[in-house]
């Protein structure tokens, strides 16, 4: 045993240093930060608030206003085909065939009973209905993950950023996203995406998406507010999101959706 | 508004069905570019390492083109990243805030690391070259000589001594940097594959076998590249004939040559067969764009052409110098199209699942926009590289005179 | 002579040096890791400030009933109480002030986006009261006929077909009622 020594205290040794180099790589920076009392009290209260989106697509009516405010609001050229906000119409014929479409993002409504170029008579139309998408706001948002530079980020009330300043444009954030929620902002050139209009919702006010819905199918709500009307909705009813599947946790909750819905 | 406000990607996507408003071909030409650059530095310094490291001797004549030519691809290779991007003026923030969970931000740290490494292993092999240079340019008229003369003497950094030690020391670290190398120089290249391997929402670049196939095909096009270029530069040097010495190196070669690409192959295979065989929900739309409509460019084009074809001709001996220059110019294009299959092939449906996207190549540019990310733009990514090297032999001799 | 081999390792450190030094008078004080970790937000935290002042555009009609008394009161009896004034006037930022008078959508595209008629069960948009677009008078205003801030009042017109109980009902629909 005694000629062991030596060797189990070398081997003990080695093991000590390979954990501690693991330990050093596998450690992100984040790790040592360490909060102070006053910092630690902030996080607390910081997380009274946690925005989340509830869609009701029993209630659209595909006017497409939410997509007309939503890029007035926030300054995306206006006749670009990109948007922040977009609504999708659905018409799942009676032979199951399924068609799709959202002319200019929805922005100017459904004012053509056509849809894909084909006329379907009412009688063969099993389901018909409109699906308004924005960004998910996602609890593990893989475009932040991606990003290069630390362009984009998330903020305590759950709501992805991007820093126009900063975003180097190589549309990492874009490919990486499930939604196609992101686009290239056409004018500034850096990527561009829905942030719940964090300018209205930090001054009391709501997304003018919300505001300019006439028949309440697009609502806004803290999850972490049990009397909130959003929350007990979320809370009591069978909500669903969408691309479950990726693990990006979405808190974009809809109501009514279909296995038809992309 | 004064001028037309146009989305990108708009200009050289069409789409088909139903894709996502927000949905364009992102990731263009200069996306494809960029692997395939980086692939052909990394396989160029496998090449050069097989000699440095494992003392392939009948590599040796190829070897030192190979680290020379695989440092002037390494200028070009982050170019085509810069013609990408939408803010190229901002590309120092990924050395300066790098987001380490991303793949992209690893750029700044392994391509600097590399950077050095393999400067550092020229300097070690080229430094009794400054130093001969520098003392033999001495009291030479002209102000080009004497241009010349600083630059090399410059270039040893003070260390003139050339004694029997003090180049042996150099040998041996030159084997250090060459083998610390190789890990590097896949990491460089296996982090391009895990760009697109770790893109969860891309159903067609979700796979952990995407940096292995990277590196692999990597080595494939690095070495075949050299192959080629040597035995061009060496055909055009010669006036007639190849010499027996140099043939027999770059016969060498493409044994390599075959096992990479035998990997490669089998490594590509397998990924579509599993693909196939596990039919996900996402095999669906993958089948149409495998099967229709990317049929030509990854059967024909990438398989048949790239792969099949260049197999069958280098497993047939003797090998002539016709056969080689036939196969390695195919084994590139082959590589080309599956970087080409895997960037602009991923993007060629639609994240609904319900509509296709396809690519249509800017040729002839109106706009900035057009040429960066357009026929052109690829073109002057693929020339700069030999500049580099023309440029960089007028200061080493890269070719064995003897 | 002493080891020359650690020359170019010097020279390699001090580019390194030097890239630490620029990094540390380039990258903005506030650039750190936020509230979310280093994973999602390590950012530069002015930005959020910024974002906070983007400008507001849309006011909201109890805005526009600050002044516009009348026509408030009366599309708030009519089954268009769900829309917002905006929608039609255009967001109201700056008007009075800057934008004397705002842009009125009047367009039949406009009215189009709900009085399309689809018929799509299980869709809200099947119970709106709707028309036809190539068939309903085509090429004429739909305010030359119908009030938007009273629909379902008294036609302007006498020709007009659309005015009748039917539309009570489907805006006692659209209203949840």
């Amino acid at each position: 045993m005694e000629n062991n020594e030596p060797v189990d205290q070398e081997r003990r040794k080695f093991i000590k240093t390979v954990c501690m180099g693991v330990a050093a790589v596998a450690l992100s920076p984040a790790a040592f930060k360490i909060l102070g009392p006053s910092e630690a009290l902030a996080f607390v209260q910081n997380t009274k608030r946690r925005w989340v989106f509830l869609v009701d697509t029993n209630k659209c009516i595909g006017c497409g206003f939410c997509v007309k405010a939503c890029k007035q609001e926030n300054e995306i050229a206006y006749d670009a085909p990109v948007s922040r906000t977009w609504v999708e119409r659905y018409v799942v014929k009676k032979d199951g065939d399924t068609l799709i479409d959202s002319p200019k993002a929805g922005r100017d409504g459904f004012i053509d009973a056509a849809i894909e170029g084909q006329a379907v008579p009412p009688s063969e139309i099993a389901k018909g209905f409109f699906v308004p998408k924005l960004c998910n706001q996602c609890e593990n948002p893989p475009c932040v993950q991606v990003c290069p530079v630390g362009a984009t980020y998330q903020i305590k009330e759950g709501i992805v950023m991007v820093d126009r300043k900063w975003c180097i444009g190589c549309g990492y954030c874009i490919e990486a996203c499930p939604y196609s929620a992101r686009f290239f902002n056409p004018e500034l050139k850096v990527a561009e995406k829905c942030n719940f209009c964090y300018h209205r919702t930090v001054k009391g006010l709501k997304p003018a998406c919300v505001q300019n819905c006439p028949v309440g199918a697009r609502q806004i709500g803290n999850i972490k507010d049990p009397d909130d009307p959003v929350t007990k909705i979320v809370l009591n009813e069978r909500v669903s999101v969408l691309k479950e599947e990726y693990g990006t946790d979405p808190q974009a909750y809809y109501l009514g959706l279909d296995r038809s819905v992309r | 508004m004064i001028h037309p406000v146009i989305v990108h990607g708009s200009e050289w996507t069409v789409k088909e069905l139903f894709v996502y408003p927000n949905e364009y071909i992102y990731w263009g030409i200069q996306i494809v570019m960029y692997p395939f650059m980086t692939g052909l530095v990394a396989g160029a310094f496998v090449l050069s390492s097989l000699y440095h490291v494992f003392a392939r001797q009948e590599l040796k004549r190829i070897a030192k083109f190979s680290l020379i030519f695989s440092f002037a691809l390494l200028w070009a290779a982050p170019l085509p990243l810069l013609l990408h991007l939408q803010q190229p003026l901002r590309c120092e923030e990924v050395f300066f805030t790098p987001h380490f969970t991303s793949a992209i931000a690893a750029f700044g740290m392994v391509y600097s690391l590399y950077f050095a490494i393999v400067s550092m292993e020229i300097w070690f092999i080229y430094r009794r070259y400054f130093v001969e240079q520098a003392k033999a340019l001495v009291g030479r008229k002209g102000w080009l000589n004497q241009a010349r003369r600083v630059t090399y003497g410059v270039l040893t950094l003070g260390a003139w001594d050339i004694g029997h030690d003090a180049i042996e020391k150099d040998e041996k670290v030159t084997k250090i940097l060459a083998s610390t190398g190789i890990p590097v120089a896949c990491f460089l290249h296996g982090y391009a594959g895990f760009i697109f391997g770790s893109v969860k929402a891309n159903a067609m670049w979700m796979t952990p076998l995407m940096p292995v196939i990277f590196i692999v095909s990597a080595a494939v096009s690095g070495i075949a590249l050299c192959i080629l270029f040597y035995s061009l530069i060496n055909l055009w040097r010669s006036k007639s004939a190849m010499p027996k010495k140099e043939l027999d190196a770059v016969r060498m070669a493409t044994k390599y040559l075959l096992i990479f690409l035998v990997f490669a192959i089998s490594l590509e295979l397998l990924d579509m067969v599993f693909r196939g065989y596990t039919a996900m929900k996402s095999w669906n739309i993958l089948r149409s764009v495998i099967y229709e409509k990317d049929f030509l460019s990854i059967f024909l084009f990438q398989y048949f052409c790239g792969n099949l074809v260049p197999l069958i001709i280098l497993l047939r001996k003797p090998l002539s110098m016709g056969k080689i220059l036939t196969a390695t110019t195919l084994i590139l294009f082959g590589v080309f199209m599956m970087r080409w299959n895997v960037v602009i092939g991923g993007q060629a449906f639609s994240l609904s699942w319900a509509g296709f996207m396809h690519f249509e190549l800017p040729i002839i540019p109106h706009s900035l926009e057009t040429y960066k990310e357009g026929l052109l733009g690829a073109l002057t990514i693929i020339m700069l590289p030999f500049l580099f090297f023309f440029a960089l032999n007028k200061l080493i001799p890269t070719l064995e005179k003897d | 002579m002493h080891n020359h081999v650690i020359r170019p390792f010097l020279v390699v450190l001090a580019v390194f040096v030097i890239l630490i030094t620029v990094r540390h008078f380039f990258v903005p004080k506030d650039f750190k890791v936020g509230d979310r970790g280093f994973m999602y937000s390590y950012h530069r935290q002015g930005n959020e400030k910024e974002w906070a002042d983007f400008k507001v555009k849309y006011q909201s009609r109890e805005y526009c009933a600050d002044c516009h008394d009348e026509n408030f009161k009366k599309i708030i009896a009519s089954p268009h109480k769900i829309i917002q004034c905006e929608n039609c006037h255009g967001p109201a930022v700056g008007h009075p002030d800057t934008i004397e008078k705002l842009p009125i959508d009047k367009s039949r595209e406009l009215c189009e986006r709900c009085h399309t008629k689809l018929n799509y069960p299980t869709s809200l948009r099947g119970q709106i009261k709707g028309i036809d677009p190539q068939q309903h008078y085509p090429g004429k205003e739909c305010c030359s006929c119908h009030d938007p801030h009273h629909p379902n009042g008294p036609s302007r017109t006498v020709d007009n077909n659309l005015a009748g109980t039917n539309l009570k009902e489907t805006g006692a629909a659209i209203n949840g009622k």
